[in-house]
């Protein structure tokens, strides 16, 4: 059906990327229509990013400015790294999905409103004194008014279904035009669909009919003059599915047990926009994955080190304001020296701050934020898909050290997706744990000779019963010592431990020539908005290069050499400099910042414009 | 499972014991040592939890998995190992400060799972690590540290706490009573669930004197209210007075020894109601209610869990390709 049959003579242009953005009342079903888009244009074979933008609060009042969800996605060929800046095409279900909205797009853009939502009271209640559907503001626009309740309604005018029901089915009809402009195939959602409604048969059978009208009225109505196909991605070869950052995080740590051949452990409190990683594990328990759902975020952090003194791969998940309370209990895991994975998912702070936006603002309290000397691990991933990877890493390095590490991903990651190419099992690494000595000569505080990690005798070993807790331990024997020297010494051997994973980091790429002017370096989330920046900058004939970093503690050992290549140093991160306080702090230098303090993530355009100033020596 | 015999002695550890001398620590210690020897399980099968203050100093002088945590949290620790191996006793050692102040989050959300850890709380009804402050269960005027005035909190009654939470096991005993913890603590350790034993223990240096009446054979009978399933609750010396429930409150009546009137209340450990009750008792008007007050049969958390894993049973979805692949791949060529 998708294959193009169109019975007028439709232009059909080749894109390299598209931006669309489906706005609406949070109750719209906006994120769902989005996610479905996603993943019939990941099946079609363009590589994506998406970025769900949605309110904090479950329903804000229908038609207000506050109650506007948003998710935006750019799909297209291999240069998609970012959900895109400015939207080609806005999808606005009322007029305050519109006026919020209208600002980041560009002129000539196209605006399908749903014209049946510009009621007198909305367009009040959204701030417009006259209609911008009839009174010719938007004529610098391809504006298509469309009325979808009308359109929905006479759809399923025989179904039976009350008008409420009838109503909830619109997001369909829009994804159907969406479907038809862009060429892409309608089946995976109507499949999707029979699945998710298989409870309530008439509704499965609505939506899929108001998906087809929405295809079949785009295709026999004369308001749409053109349709596009947006050039494929070359990818490798391979499986792919669509994750969200969070899903990949959670499938990491299911595979990282099963490498480990031990139970996953997840203690976890409720938390924006962390809580879909618990949500994701909950629906594998029968895959050796325990739960638990704890009374807050120190129980979550606590039971998940018991679950590592049991002998589980003990994982725990949160972001800012639970990162805070498990300060203490990190604190024990580093000197219990105990492996757990705790996935931090970055959002604006401080306190509640801005809790479904994202930020990059916890690096700091990440590698320092607990009393004491307390060295442990932190790595960022990069990505959505890349938050496998990286959590898959960081539990790697927790059971082959005996250490808790932290990933720091942000809620620019957790909800993106982008199509993440399923691993062969022989791709995957292995997972070392330190070498356990026979009972006789077990004690609890020996150290492998190359990583200092300890034996990881857990509870239900026989022969191994030994002691554990906070006060500070003796060298080897692990008793309870306030001797002065062993603590100096103690505190000593921790740090080295998490200095030695060093041994862990592949030498940093460097994209672009590996000496010049300009090297933009960053960590985590602005992946994507680096390297699409550095791209144009060198389409202008910018000399400048990137780096990127995922071992943020320790810093990768060749990053002082790769810094010293360059004249300048600039640095964007979505915080007030804090990895730019690191390096300054660990290799003397001088970098420039590019500080973005929005609750959104940094976008290619702000780095590029700040290349070019720098290039141009403004 | 090890069938071989352990003594009180195979769990203890070699550390040295330091507490100061007298504590009621010391006797507690004892009969947990003796009731884990007991009960037939080998010493790695066993994993005990603290948190921090004297009580939780625990770990260290029993011979088996231990873990000294951070403070107030041992009930979460406790509840990751239990979830991870339900195989192992886990036992809680904690205070009233580290068990009812700063943890009394976990230790209410335990008693409601129902997840079984065995739970033994010394109650001295101080502060005493830190030398000397109120803590939730010290009683209204006592003049500690921190208050020099007297204090002016209304105090917690930790086995009715527990009661209150509908908790499935709950026991009081008297730090020197050998014979009482003996028996409380052997039905704690076989108790599948959450099991709440409060030990009234003295604190030399700051409350030393805090239970001596109970201790003290001249008194102690008329002060101590014995509680048993199926036996009425009469208490004094020659057991010549007993409590009665009139409107659902308690009374006490006197009588000729040996001729309980049948208006005295039979104890049921059955009935979640009359745990309440019973355990509200306090001085000075009634005596001080110790034993069993309360066992319930209730499947606990960790079964369910299982239970509802074992549920799902065998999916294709073990395969982590499998898993990892999901429901909606695609493939590229």
């Amino acid at each position: 059906m998708n294959k193009s049959s169109s019975k007028k003579q439709i232009k059909v242009n080749a894109l390299d990327s598209i931006t669309i953005r489906f706005a609406g009342d949070s109750g719209d079903g906006i994120q769902l229509v989005g996610h479905q888009f996603a993943d019939a244009a990941a099946i079609a074979g363009n590589d994506l990013s998406t970025l769900p933008d949605y309110p904090s609060e479950v329903r804000s009042p229908a038609g207000s400015l506050g109650g506007v969800s948003g998710f935006q996605l750019t799909f297209g060929d291999e240069s998609v790294m970012t959900p895109g800046t400015r939207p080609n095409v806005l999808i606005a279900m009322n007029p305050a999905a519109l006026i919020v909205n209208i600002k980041n797009i560009d002129k000539g853009s196209i605006i399908i409103a749903n014209s049946d939502a510009f009621t007198p009271a909305a367009l009040e209640k959204a701030g417009y004194s006259s209609n911008p559907l009839e009174d010719g503001t938007l004529s610098n626009y391809r504006l298509l008014s469309v009325p979808v309740n009308t359109l929905t309604e006479n759809t399923l005018k025989d179904s039976g279904l009350t008008k409420a029901q009838v109503l909830k089915c619109k997001n369909f009809y829009i994804l159907g035009i969406m479907y038809w402009m862009y060429d892409l195939p309608v089946e995976p959602t109507s499949e999707w669909i029979k699945v998710k409604f298989k409870k309530t048969p008439e509704l499965a059978k609505a939506n899929q009919l108001v998906l087809a009208a929405g295809y079949a009225y785009s295709e026999a109505t004369e308001m749409f003059d053109a349709r596009f196909q947006v050039k494929k991605s070359p990818v490798v070869p391979g499986k792919y599915r669509n994750l969200t950052g969070n899903e990949a995080a959670a499938y990491a740590l299911i595979t990282a047990a099963k490498l480990l051949k031990r139970k996953l452990f997840y203690g976890s409190y409720p938390i924006t926009p962390a809580t879909e990683i618990l949500q994701t594990l909950a629906k594998h328990k029968a895959n050796d994955v325990v739960i638990y759902q704890a009374e807050d975020e120190i129980a979550a952090v606590c039971s998940s080190i018991g679950a590592a003194f049991a002998g589980c791969l003990a994982s725990t998940g949160t972001s800012g304001p639970g990162l805070s309370l498990k300060a203490e209990a990190l604190g024990l895991a580093v000197i219990a020296e105990l492996p757990l994975v705790v996935v931090n998912v970055q959002r604006g702070g401080p306190s509640t701050g801005l809790p479904t936006k994202t930020e990059q603002s916890d690096l700091m309290q990440a590698i320092y934020g607990r009393h004491g000397e307390s060295p442990l691990v932190v790595l960022a991933a990069s990505s959505p898909a890349d938050c496998f990877t990286t959590t898959l890493e960081g539990a790697r390095i927790a059971v082959k050290y005996m250490t808790p590490v932290i990933v720091l991903t942000n809620a620019y990651l957790s909800n993106g997706s982008e199509p993440f190419r399923i691993p062969k099992l022989k791709e995957l690494p292995r997972f070392d744990i330190p070498k356990m000595p026979a009972p006789e000569s077990f004690k609890p505080y020996s150290r492998d000779p190359e990583t200092l990690a300890r034996p990881w005798a857990y509870a239900g070993l026989k022969g191994y019963e030994h002691r554990v807790g906070g006060l500070e331990k003796a060298d080897g024997t692990g008793n309870v010592s306030h001797d002065p020297e062993n603590h100096e010494l103690m505190s000593k051997l921790r740090a080295e431990k998490i200095a030695r994973v060093v041994a862990e980091i592949p030498p940093t790429k460097v994209y672009g020539e590996s000496e010049g002017e300009l090297l933009v370096l960053g960590w985590g989330s602005t992946f994507g908005a680096i390297t699409q920046a550095v791209n144009e900058a060198k389409k202008t004939g910018l000399k400048v290069s990137s780096a990127h970093v995922k071992h943020m503690n320790p810093l990768p050992p060749d990053l002082g050499t790769i810094m010293r290549r360059f004249r300048k140093i600039l640095v964007p991160e979505e915080n007030f400099g804090q990895f730019r306080m690191m390096l300054r702090a660990a290799y003397a230098v001088e970098p420039i910042g590019l500080n973005k303090m929005q609750g959104q993530a940094l976008n290619s355009d702000e780095v590029l414009a700040k290349i070019t100033e720098i290039m141009r020596g403004n | 499972m090890e069938t071989a015999k352990l003594t009180a002695k195979d769990f203890a550890s070699t550390l040295p014991v330091k507490w100061c001398p007298g504590c009621g620590d010391f006797a507690i210690l004892n009969q947990i040592q003796k009731t884990m020897a007991g009960m037939g399980l080998p010493h790695e099968k066993y994993a005990v939890i603290s948190g921090i203050g004297c009580s939780s100093r625990f770990p260290y002088y029993v011979n088996t998995y231990g873990f000294h945590s951070i403070h107030g949290r041992a009930c979460a620790v406790a509840s990751g190992v239990k979830l991870s191996n339900p195989e192992l006793a886990v036992w809680v050692v904690t205070g009233d400060g580290d068990g009812l102040s700063i943890g009394g989050n976990h230790m209410l959300h335990t008693i409601r799972r129902n997840i079984g850890l065995k739970v033994v709380l010394f109650n001295n009804r101080i502060y005493a690590m830190t030398k000397g402050q109120a803590s939730p269960t010290t009683l209204q005027g006592a003049k500690t540290k921190s208050t020099p005035m007297g204090v002016i909190d209304y105090p917690f009654n930790p086995t009715r706490f527990a009661a209150g939470l509908d908790c499935t096991f709950v026991a009081r005993g008297i730090d020197t009573d050998m014979a009482g913890n003996a028996m409380i603590l052997e039905r704690a350790a076989k108790h599948k669930g959450t099991a709440f034993v409060e030990i009234l223990q003295k604190c030399v240096p700051f409350t030393d004197k805090e239970f001596d009446y109970l201790k003290d054979p001249a008194t102690k009978e008329d002060l101590i209210l014995r509680i048993e399933h199926g036996k009425p609750l009469v208490f004094g010396k020659n057991k010549e007075k007993g409590i009665v429930f009139r409107n659902f409150k308690a009374e006490i009546i006197e009588f000729k020894p040996g001729a309980v009137p049948a208006e005295v209340a039979i104890y049921d450990e059955t009935n979640a109601d009359m745990a309440y009750l019973v355990s509200g008792l306090e001085g000075p008007e009634f005596p001080i209610p110790v034993g069993v007050f309360r066992v319930e049969e209730k499947t606990p958390f960790e079964a369910l869990y299982y239970e509802q894993v074992a549920a799902i049973g065998d999916t294709k979805e073990n395969e982590l390709e499998t898993l990892l692949t999901g429901p909606d791949a695609w493939e590229v060529k």
